[in-house]
Order: structure tokens, then C-alpha cells, then sequence
């Protein structure tokens, strides 16, 4: 388990709300878009933390504010213990050398009128101190190395390259500046499958080889398992359930993440029957207008009185606090029970015909 | 199981053989699609498999006879409806063909609806022009046929513009219009890609029961191995615009016989499973302007031996019912 080493990154009460305004002499505020409401979490060094949920849930919200690309409304971002959204100009910048970020689009993120070489080792023109400028062009060859591209590309533009390609030259830029940790906003997204796997090995070999810690934010649940040490849950700009990978997995205590995963699609058409399907009611509530109490109790089957007017805290439910074992997992839900939806590991299905 | 072979006695509904199509542009000719063969039946689900490229929604696009044209050229084969051959068939006939008995889901439901039409004159619009049906009549019909796909309050929705309906409802508005007619055969190319996997299970469980019910074929177009698994009765796997594997969505699974499709099982992550690095396809798909000779598969293949960068492998048929283009199916089989 690579789950022990230290805190580096630690998210307290995280808020962004987008204001909604009326008027364009006299700007009136009506409103906010709730995009994250609350969000806290910690990671680790050398850790992957997953973070999943539906488009419109905030996670590449919290992704923008992790690079400070966002300012948070609310709530601190600690990194090594020190808040980066009070940080300005010099200390700003050395820790934004530390935390860098891939993105979902590796066909807009690229600028198509700069050389690979001119991307990758753009990072190097802002913070100088990393390599001399004589150095440059052999570093950037090296990063072009380390992700699987031909050293030789260096001067080709981003178009002259496939997609898998150009998501290992946004790997290469990201890993210029010799980062501790990365944020990756659904960096295999875009992919066709079989160049997915191949991205998805590419940053597990980095991550061994330097050390680094991930945020991996995706809506494909599978993926998600597959790379992350511990998984957060979101919705509507709230955590759901957080905790490892195999308590989220194996024993899902939240109504929504227990709906989530038994929507997952799986590769085996033996599952079909056996599996356990939920299917949900009714689309996202609006950001701008969440429900009171509980996010989710619209489209929640256990919803009741209390989840109306109490908000469900992220704790371990009191429950499993004294049974303890894998269910004891922070779960924002009054009712929380265990629920296995996805069939445990190493169940082969008796041969089929 | 006996359904399928009750499906496989009654007469195929569309069969289409040795398809070609290729795009001629200014970089030379996109061999897009080259010789596919495939059937599907009433009540049937053939799944479609394959990455971008690869010539699934090409296909679909030249059956539907909505291919854009130039660049794109049919050069060859038969889609056959009903014993029909839909490419010599006259403009006309084949227009009153296309939403009447053959209907199609896109994946982009916002770009596939008019933006500046209510979605209940859009669904109106398909009784009147087809089956001459007044105004009145014709929504009443599209409000049914709103309700039909569990769309909240239809009545008061006929109103609304696409862009007031959420991503998932406006996938249901294109399943609510391609069935209006009630079709023998949907084409279904990548329909849930662009939604959440809540909703997405919400619009594939539809899909199935309303096929069921009409008892209509499917082709379903997708890249999802998931997708194809939950609700597929047979799967055509496609490679640089060929049919590489074909077989029954069991057996595919459990033991595939062509190594492109061996490795697009092994390298997805799943879901009920942790560890172990994920098996990765070397290399790129073969772009179309130049496909390798011999199997378009041999530069990424681990089985690949001298033959298969010379003879091109045709379908073997690997046993009732399936199909494998690779020259060492055998050994594929045998290693599964």
C-alpha cells in the first residue's frame, strides 16, 4: 500500500460559488451557483486519490482551484501546511511549481501554433531556476523520453500527432518542473481504449518513478478503481463517501455511490444477470437550486422526514464506528448501509455455454 | 439462447455484404470501409465494436444512405432491406424508407434536434410529412409518444425548446422521434457516449424494453466493451474498416478468437477488479490513406508472423455462428 507516507496536500471546507447577476448597468446578484459546497479531503505523498461523480458535480471545479486557476469562495487549501490561496507572487509561484496539472483535452490544451519542444519546455521560461537556459532542449528530450515519444519530435507541431500522443506531450509538460503532485482532470477521457491503457500505464510507471501524488478526477468508475489508492465520491458539490478503494468498491455505504456503481456497464455478459441493477429517478438537481438537507435525497429511494431538513455530515456513520472493519468509512448519509453491488474480486462465473 | 435461434430461422431484415466506402480527398483516398458483411434480424441486437476510425458509423451512415457526398463514395456491395437493395434504389423510395422502417439515434442529441423548433413540432413534423396526418392529430400523437419515453409532464413539454431539456431527456426526445414511425430497424450509433452512467442506464434500459416490444432490430454503434456486454445479442468487432471478429456476445467474451479483440478485453480496467498493470495495444490504429498490407492489424500484433504481412486474412469461420479474421485463430481460441 502506498497509502502511509505523509500529508501533502490537505483541503478543509472547500466553497466556489459563481455568482448569478441581473442588470448589466446595476449588476444585482440573485443567486449562486453552488459548483462546490463544502468539499474536505487530505492526500498523501506517493497516494492516488480518485475523485468521481457526474458531470455537473464540481470535481474539475475542485481541480481549478487545487492549481489555484480558481479562487475558492471559501475554505483553505494546505499545502504542506501552508494555505496557497493567501499566497501571492513569490511563494505563490514556488508552489505552483509543485503542483501542476494535466488536462481532459489533449487537442485544445496544446497551443497548435508552438513546437512540442516550445510546449513542454515553456514551464522552464517562467521558472528559470529549474534548468539553465543551455539545458532546455536536452531536458524537454529527456521528458519526451520518459513518456514514450521520439526525442526527435521536438520540433513538430501538436496536430502531426494522434490523441494518446498529444495527451503524453501534456504529460511531458506537466512533469517539467519536477512537480510532487499532479491534478488530473479526466486525462483518458478523450482516448479510444486501446491507447487508454497506454496512458494509464505511462502515469502509473511516473508515479513510481518520481514519487509523485495524484488527484485523479474521472467519471469512468473503472478507471478510477484501477489507478486509485483511495476514492472520493461527489455530488452536487459535496463529498458523498471517501475512503480506499476497496472500502468504496467492495462495500459502498451511500445510496449514491451503491446507484453509481451498479450503473457501471461491465465488460461481461455473463454479469447480466447476476448483477443487482438500481436505477435512478430523474436527472442532477440544478447547482444553482440544490435541494435542502441532503443533496440527493430527490432521487434517493431511502429518503425520509429527517433528510429534508438535516444535512448529512461526512463522518463515520456511528454504526460501523463500533463494528469497525471495511464498512467504517466516512459516508455523508443518516441511513447508511452497507450494499455490495459490484460481485466481489476472483468470483469467476462457473463456465458458460 | 433459443431465442436467438428462432431469430436465425425467420429472414434477416438487413443484410449488407461487402460494403465499401471510401473518402476522396485531398491527402488521397480514405479506404473508410472495405467489404463488410453483417445481418441483423427482427428482434435482434448486433452490436457494432470498434475505436475512431475504424468505420462503424461509415457503415451505418452508407445503410442509411446519409453519407456525405463527395467527399465519400460508395464503391461496392449490397445493403440489402428486406431483400431489397437499398444503394440502387431511386432518391425517392429510399427517402421514404429512412424514418418510416429505418430510423437512427445520434450520439449528439443537442446538435441533432433544431435548435429553434419546439421538440413537439419536431416530433409532429415526422406524422405529417410521412403519413399526411393533421396538425392536431399529430401532436396529440408526439405528446403519447413523449409520455411513451417516461418524459415528466409530457403535454406541457411539447412546447419546450431542446435546450430546455437536460442531456438525458433530449436522448430520450431522439429515441421518442426515431421511433415515431415505428421502424423495423434502429440504428443506434454511440447513444448514451455523451450522458452520466446513471442516466446512461436509464436510456439503455429503455432502449431494450421499447425493442422488445416493437419487436424491432437493433445496431447498436458503440466503443463501449461495457455497453455491448449488458444488452447485445451478437457483436461484429471492426478494424480499419473491416470486420475482424464475429460472434455471439457470450461466447465473444469468453473466449475471443482474433488477437485485436483478445487485447481490447485485456487492456480495460474493470470494475470488480483491482491490481495488475493493464495489458496495452501497441502502437496506433493504421490511418486510412494507408493501410498496411497482409492483416491492417500485423503492425501491433504479438501473434504477427511473415503471412499475415503478405496475405490478408479473410473471416474463418470459427465455428456456428462465428467468425475470426486472423490467419492463427486456432492458436487465439486456444490460448482463451
Amino acid at each position: 500500500m502506498r497509502a502511509e507516507g505523509e500529508e501533502i496536500l490537505e483541503v478543509r471546507d472547500l466553497v466556489k460559488h459563481y455568482p448569478l447577476t441581473r442588470g448589466i448597468v446595476f449588476r444585482k446578484q440573485v443567486g449562486a451557483v453552488r459548483a462546490v459546497d463544502g468539499v474536505s479531503f487530505e492526500l498523501r505523498r506517493g497516494e492516488t486519490l480518485g475523485i468521481v461523480g457526474e458531470s455537473g458535480c464540481g470535481k474539475s471545479t475542485v481541480a481549478k482551484m487545487l492549481v489555484n486557476l480558481e479562487r475558492p469562495t471559501a475554505g483553505r487549501i494546505l499545502y504542506k501546511g501552508e494555505d496557497i490561496a493567501d499566497l501571492s507572487g513569490k511563494a505563490l509561484k514556488a508552489v505552483r511549481r509543485n503542483i501542476q496539472m494535466v488536462f481532459q483535452d489533449p487537442y485544445t490544451s496544446l497551443n497548435p501554433r508552438m513546437t512540442v519542444g516550445d510546449i513542454v519546455g515553456e514551464p522552464y521560461a517562467i521558472h528559470p531556476e529549474v534548468a539553465p537556459k543551455g539545458d532546455r532542449r536536452r531536458k524537454v528530450q529527456d521528458l519526451l523520453d520518459v513518456v514514450g515519444l521520439n526525442p526527435e519530435y521536438i520540433n513538430r507541431y501538436p496536430h502531426q500527432f494522434s490523441g494518446g500522443q498529444r495527451q503524453r506531450i501534456g504529460i511531458a509538460r506537466g512533469l517539467a518542473l519536477n512537480p510532487e503532485i499532479i491534478i488530473c482532470d479526466e486525462p483518458v477521457s478523450a482516448l479510444d481504449v486501446s491507447v487508454q491503457a497506454q496512458v494509464v500505464n505511462l502515469l502509473e510507471r511516473l508515479q513510481d518513478e518520481f514519487e509523485l501524488s495524484y488527484v485523479f478526477i474521472a467519471h469512468d468508475l473503472s478507471v478510477v478503481r484501477h489507478i486509485s489508492d483511495r476514492v472520493a465520491v461527489m455530488y452536487l458539490g459535496r463529498l458523498a463517501e471517501i475512503g480506499t478503494e476497496a472500502q468504496i468498491y467492495q462495500h459502498p455505504t451511500h445510496p449514491y455511490t451503491q446507484a453509481l456503481l451498479s450503473a457501471v456497464p461491465m465488460p461481461d455478459p455473463a454479469a447480466r444477470a447476476r448483477r443487482e441493477r438500481i436505477l435512478l429517478s430523474g436527472d442532477v438537481p440544478s447547482p444553482a437550486h440544490p435541494p435542502s438537507g441532503c443533496r440527493f435525497r430527490t432521487r434517493c429511494w431511502k429518503a425520509q422526514e429527517r433528510c429534508v431538513v438535516e444535512v448529512p455530515e461526512l463522518a463515520v456513520p456511528e454504526w460501523f464506528r463500533k463494528e469497525g472493519g471495511p464498512p467504517a468509512h466516512p459516508s455523508a448519509c443518516h441511513f447508511a448501509e452497507e450494499r455490495r453491488v459490484v460481485p466481489p474480486e476472483g468470483t469467476e462465473d462457473p463456465d458458460d455455454t | 439462447m433459443e431465442r436467438r435461434m428462432d431469430q436465425q430461422q425467420t429472414k434477416n431484415l438487413l443484410d449488407v455484404r461487402d460494403l465499401r466506402v471510401e473518402f476522396r480527398t485531398r491527402d488521397g483516398v480514405a479506404k473508410a470501409v472495405n467489404g463488410v458483411t453483417y445481418s441483423v434480424a427482427a428482434g435482434e441486437t448486433l452490436a457494432v465494436l470498434g475505436e475512431s476510425g475504424s468505420g462503424k458509423s461509415v457503415t451505418a451512415q452508407a445503410v442509411m444512405g446519409i453519407l456525405d457526398s463527395p467527399p465519400g463514395f460508395v464503391t461496392g456491395g449490397e445493403v440489402l432491406f428486406r431483400g431489397e437493395d437499398l444503394l440502387t434504389m431511386g432518391a425517392e423510395s429510399r427517402r421514404r424508407l429512412r424514418g418510416a422502417k429505418i430510423a437512427m439515434i445520434f450520439q449528439d442529441a443537442l446538435s441533432s434536434l433544431n435548435p429553434v423548433m419546439t421538440v413537439g413540432a419536431q416530433l409532429a413534423e415526422m406524422y405529417v410529412v410521412h403519413q399526411g396526418m393533421t396538425r392536431k392529430d399529430a401532436r396529440a400523437r408526439a405528446a403519447q409518444l413523449m409520455d411513451r419515453v417516461r418524459i415528466p409532464a409530457a403535454q406541457e413539454r411539447l412546447r419546450d425548446y431542446p435546450h430546455q431539456f437536460s442531456g438525458g431527456m433530449r436522448q430520450r426526445i431522439m429515441i421518442a422521434m426515431a421511433l415515431a414511425l415505428e421502424p423495423d430497424l434502429i440504428i443506434a450509433d454511440e447513444p448514451t457516449t455523451a450522458l452520466d452512467v446513471t442516466v446512461q442506464a436509464q436510456v439503455m434500459d429503455l432502449l431494450a424494453e421499447l425493442q422488445r416490444e416493437y419487436n424491432m432490430g437493433l445496431i447498436l454503434i458503440t466503443h463501449d466493451l461495457g455497453v455491448v456486454a449488458d444488452v447485445a445479442d451478437r457483436i461484429a468487432v471492426m478494424y480499419a474498416g473491416r470486420i475482424v471478429e464475429t460472434a455471439p456476445v457470450h461466447e465473444l467474451y469468453a473466449a475471443p478468437a482474433h488477437p485485436y479483440t483478445r487485447g481490447l478485453l485485456d487492456s480495460i480496467p474493470r470494475l470488480d477488479q483491482k491490481g495488475r498493470a493493464l495489458y496495452a495495444i501497441k502502437g496506433l490504429p493504421p490511418s486510412l490513406t494507408d493501410i498496411p498490407p497482409g492483416c491492417p492489424f500485423n503492425p501491433r500484433c504479438p501473434r504477427a508472423q511473415d503471412i499475415c504481412r503478405t496475405d490478408r486474412p479473410p473471416l474463418f469461420t470459427v465455428a456456428p455462428g462465428r467468425a475470426s479474421a486472423c490467419h492463427f485463430w486456432k492458436d487465439t481460441l486456444d490460448e482463451s
